[in-house]
């Protein structure tokens, strides 16, 4: 084994890309009689619509259609319809659409858009996801009661909360009685942006006939296909979804999002294409966002490190919507705890309505906001009780085959290894670290690390299917639902077939866009779960092919089919290479010179469907996920105590991934996503005014991390113990990059300056701020220094 | 009002000279993408903040939201699709593919250019000067790294 898995095979994009070939959804524009769609947005963040006035705009020569909420008041969503395509009635946040225009030309929608008068009844709107948990007098949607949803959520109208998700274990009373220690903090993280660069692109078709085609830049294209025929109540099968390459999602376009506008705009424009494409303003304010989260954790302890109670309440900040993150919420409250063994927990997760833009997935999926406070906890409780917090981690992390989950579930015995991703990482930042350099005594160093797990968060019968179809010259065609949008899962999916079938990875073809009608069937592209997934799908259509090309061998062969050998494009009784069939004779089905022929063109078909079950309302017991990543990270940072300033000397991630099908793309991952990470960590924050007005919808005012700021040093692991039911053992990886960043980060900054940080981002004017409240003496530094000189 | 009155201009690019009109207000990403349907170049924010739409004008990286049509008459625009014999270029394009310095592949484009520029007419190039030249483009996939080792590796 291993020809083609392990091996840093060259991405199957790779060309197409470098040569600026490669097809987005941004930019088709040559579908016959296309139009361009635009929409206008809500100043206010809650307000009723008295009026909209467009008899000016409808005049304006080359406008085709415009619509209204009115024209399609269809709430859509994926777990909760609770989104108006546009805002029927009121506005639930600054930057929702409410009435959208085709026309002719992007300048004609433009100028039509400033003649349409829309008068709004402000009114008071909840901004702050603390309060909107209290408030029961505003409230974004009064009438949550009568959306709907799928059971596995838990929304209580009347107040804010789209989904309340309870955790119980033990005797949570018992456990804080019988702590030694009982430690409580409050940790947040703001609601962040993807900034993926491709902007969301939908061109929907509303044909004649009752079809709807789609185009869009969307991870989904399966779930927007299946929500589309619902929400414009026509037949699944009548709808087509094409997903070209995605210039970025990181869930951003997972769910379904302008899809449905698009297509109501072609519509009522005589069944015209409509083009939609969101500026980066309005992506921003119009598209969704990630969550915010404020997490409140109280921990009992016995004095010999083991933590035997925690108590926590989770507060998602999922905005005007939560049709997606309500499973944020959901994730994040059946893991509540990290990947740890505690006996008594009680936890609460609460995905709350504000008047801000709408979250939806975002890579990690909770997970990262919930590590930022879990790890940063474990630390605190390690200094509070003296003792090394790497100990204090070991005594208390997850154990395969042995320790029992949040859930309740026994984790399965070829699950990884956390304590190993943690010796690796604190061992090589402990080998590097030398302490205190130079002669500025106002410039300090540390290390910390985290640790983590996450498993991709979808419904028990989440499923993937594949098919692998032969050519005349022994190419494959594989086909996968799975979108590409950089993560090069379609890469490792060739792998896996080209291992299975022994045949060479050119051979391979695989494509990068997504055609619902053509391609085998996958839930979604979300959660890392494609690798497992829709890699198990793969190998499973690779071995029903090889099945049928053994059918037909073992006649022309006379041998019976368990005793024969697919290698090298040959066919062959076991034992006896020399007595073998070229695989090119057999895959358009075999002649015998006499003329006869048997067998015929091979197509191969594989499914997988998740292995899970759903958890207990009231306790969150069961199996959430088909496996957990588990990894860890860490770093070595340099804070100038002056002026706050932190440099991030060294960054280092370990990951337990069973098996690394690509080690470049596994890289690649890693560098990607902790860099992503560590721009969340140190910068990210979308900023509103008191009035729910966002601040900083640009790439100026919203900082990412450029070249410039990278780590001086980078370093990673790949911890491999396979889990039996993994194509080839490997775990998802992609998410798993960026959980564990923020968290170092925090604690390496404790362990160099003893200053506790509790909110990201961890800006300098933060930490600043922080070492002015807890260590003001710090500030003096160099005043001392100078003096004494 | 909307500036209506279309002037004619002769372009060249990728070393082909079209004639097209064009509106004063036109952005030259806007002729490439949408005129000459050039569409390896790319566009993330139409203000000058992500460098997604860099094209090289004279040889010289440049913003393509940020220049007007008329200021690239009697210029040479190259684009991607101009560098693709360019030995130079392939190299660059070769390293990239092998140092897995492509993910969405949104920035690519851009990189590849900014890269190619770097290389051939900055002297002693090292890995900070990369980073500085490359400081101006968000790529939000990659971390930079590969990105930079890829032009590092052909200095
Ligand atoms: S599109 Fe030109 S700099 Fe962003
Ligand atoms: S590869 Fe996706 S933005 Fe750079």
């Amino acid at each position: 084994m291993g020809k083609y898995v392990g091996e840093s095979i060259i991405r199957k994009d790779a060309l197409e890309k470098v040569n600026g070939t490669a097809t987005y959804a941004f930019d088709i524009d040559n579908i016959p009689n296309l139009l361009i769609g635009k929409f206008l947005t809500s100043p206010y963040a809650h307000a009723h619509i008295r009026s909209i006035d467009i008899s000016k705009a409808e005049k304006i020569n080359g406008v085709v259609a415009i619509v209204t909420g009115k024209d399609w008041p269809v709430r859509i969503g994926l777990y909760a319809g609770d989104r108006d395509i546009l805002a029927v009635d009121k506005v639930v946040w600054a930057g929702q659409p409410v009435v959208a225009i085709s026309a002719e030309s992007y300048e004609i929608a433009e100028k039509a858009l400033e003649q349409i008068q829309i008068e709004y009844e402000p009114l008071p709107a909840i901004i702050d996801p603390v309060k909107a948990k209290l408030s029961n007098d505003i409230l974004v949607h009064e009438k949550l009661g009568e959306y709907e949803h799928s059971p596995a959520f838990n929304p209580i109208p009347g107040t804010n909360i789209a989904n309340h998700f309870k955790l119980r274990k033990g005797n949570i009373e018992k456990g804080f009685k019988e702590s030694d220690k009982i430690i409580e903090n409050t940790f947040t993280m703001p609601q962040v942006a993807h900034a993926y660069l491709e902007p969301i692109v939908a061109i929907g078709h509303y044909k004649r006939d009752g079809k709807i085609e789609i185009w869009s830049s969307a991870q989904s294209p399966f779930t927007v296909r299946y929500l589309m025929g619902i929400t414009f109540a026509i037949p699944t099968s009548n709808v087509t979804v094409h997903a070209p390459y995605l210039g970025g999602g990181f869930g951003g376009k997972a769910g379904l999002n302008y899809e449905p506008l698009a297509v109501l705009l072609s519509k009522n424009s005589n069944y015209r294409p409509v083009k939609l494409q969101l500026t980066r303003e309005e992506n921003f304010r119009s598209a969704p966002i990630r969550v915010g989260m404020v997490a409140k954790i109280k921990t009992g302890v016995k004095d010999n490190g083991r933590i035997i109670a925690e108590e926590i309440e989770y507060i998602w900040d999922s905005g005007a919507c939560a049709d997606y993150a309500v499973n944020v919420g959901r994730a994040g409250g059946y893991v509540s705890i990290g990947p740890y063994e505690i006996d008594n927990i009680k936890s609460d997760s609460y995905t709350l309505y504000t008047n801000k833009p709408y979250a939806t997935a975002f890579r990690g999926f909770g997970h990262m906001e919930l590590h930022w406070a879990i790890e940063r906890q474990r630390d605190i409780i390690a200094k509070n009780l003296g003792m090394d917090p790497i100990a204090l981690r070991k005594i208390n992390t997850l154990k395969a085959g042995k320790s029992y989950t949040a859930n309740q579930h026994r984790l399965r015995k070829d699950a990884g290894n956390v304590d190993e991703c943690l010796e690796k990482v604190w061992n090589d930042l402990k080998t590097h670290f030398k302490g205190k350099i130079g002669d500025k005594p106002w410039l300090f160093r540390g290390i910390g690390v985290s640790c983590f797990m996450k498993g991709p968060a979808q419904p028990p019968n989440s499923a993937s299917s594949a098919y692998v179809k032969f050519n005349e010259d022994g190419g494959i065609f594989v086909s996968v639902g799975t979108s590409e949008m950089g993560q090069g899962t379609i890469t490792s999916l060739a792998q896996i077939a080209a291992e299975e079938l022994s045949i060479p990875i050119e051979k391979v073809y695989i494509k990068g866009e997504r055609d619902t009608d053509r391609d085998a069937y996958t839930w979604q592209t979300v959660g890392s779960r494609s690798l497992f997934m829709d890699g198990n799908a793969v190998r499973n259509a690779c071995i029903d092919a090889k099945h049928q090309i053994f059918e037909i061998a073992s006649q022309v062969l006379h041998t019976p089919p368990y005793d024969l050998v697919l290698e090298n494009e040959s066919i062959y009784p076991k034992g006896e290479p020399w007595k073998n069939l070229n695989l090119v004779d057999v895959i358009m089905g075999y002649m015998f010179t006499s003329g006869e022929a048997i067998g015929g063109p091979i197509m191969g078909h594989g499914t997988y469907i998740a292995k899970m079950t759903m958890l207990d309302a009231e306790t969150g017991a069961g199996n959430p996920a088909i496996f957990e990543t588990f990894g860890s990270q860490g770093v070595e940072v340099e804070i100038n105590v002056l002026t706050g300033e932190i440099k991030i000397k060294r960054l280092i991630s370990a990951f337990d991934i069973g098996k690394a099908i690509n080690p470049q793309l596994c890289e690649s991952q890693i560098l990607g996503g902790s860099i992503m990470a560590l721009s969340l960590g140190l910068n990210e924050k979308l900023q509103y005014d008191e009035k729910g007005h966002l601040l900083n919808p640009n790439f100026v005012d919203y900082v990412l991390t450029r070249a410039d700021d990278l780590p001086d040093e980078f370093e990673f692991f790949l911890v491999e113990n396979p889990q039996l039911d993994a194509p080839f053992g490997a775990r998802g990886i992609g998410e798993l990059t960026m959980l564990g960043v923020p968290a170092a980060i925090g604690n390496a900054i404790a362990n160099a300056i003893n200053v506790e940080i509790y909110d990201t981002p961890i800006t300098s004017e933060r930490i600043w701020y922080e070492i002015k409240k807890q260590r003001p003496e710090l500030l003096k530094l160099k005043e001392e220094f100078l003096q004494e000189d | 009002m909307i500036v209506n009155e279309s002037e004619s201009l002769i372009i060249n690019v990728n070393n082909i000279e079209h004639k097209i009109s064009v509106k004063p207000n036109e952005t030259l990403l806007d002729v490439l993408r949408l005129k000459l349907g050039i569409k390896s170049v790319k566009a993330a924010c139409w203000s000058g903040d992500c460098g997604i739409c860099t094209v090289l004008i004279d040889g010289k990286p440049m913003k393509s939201c940020l220049v007007l049509s008329h200021e690239i008459r009697n210029k040479s625009i190259m684009t991607v699709e101009g560098l693709l014999e360019d030995e130079l270029f392939q190299k660059l394009q070769n390293s990239f593919v092998k140092n897995g310095a492509i993910q969405c592949g949104f920035c690519t484009s851009a990189f590849l250019l900014v890269g190619y520029y770097l290389i051939k007419n900055k002297r002693n190039l090292d890995l900070l000067s990369i980073k500085k030249g490359i400081n101006g483009i968000i790529c939000r996939c990659t971390g930079y790294k590969q990105i930079i080792d890829s032009i590092y590796e052909l200095k």
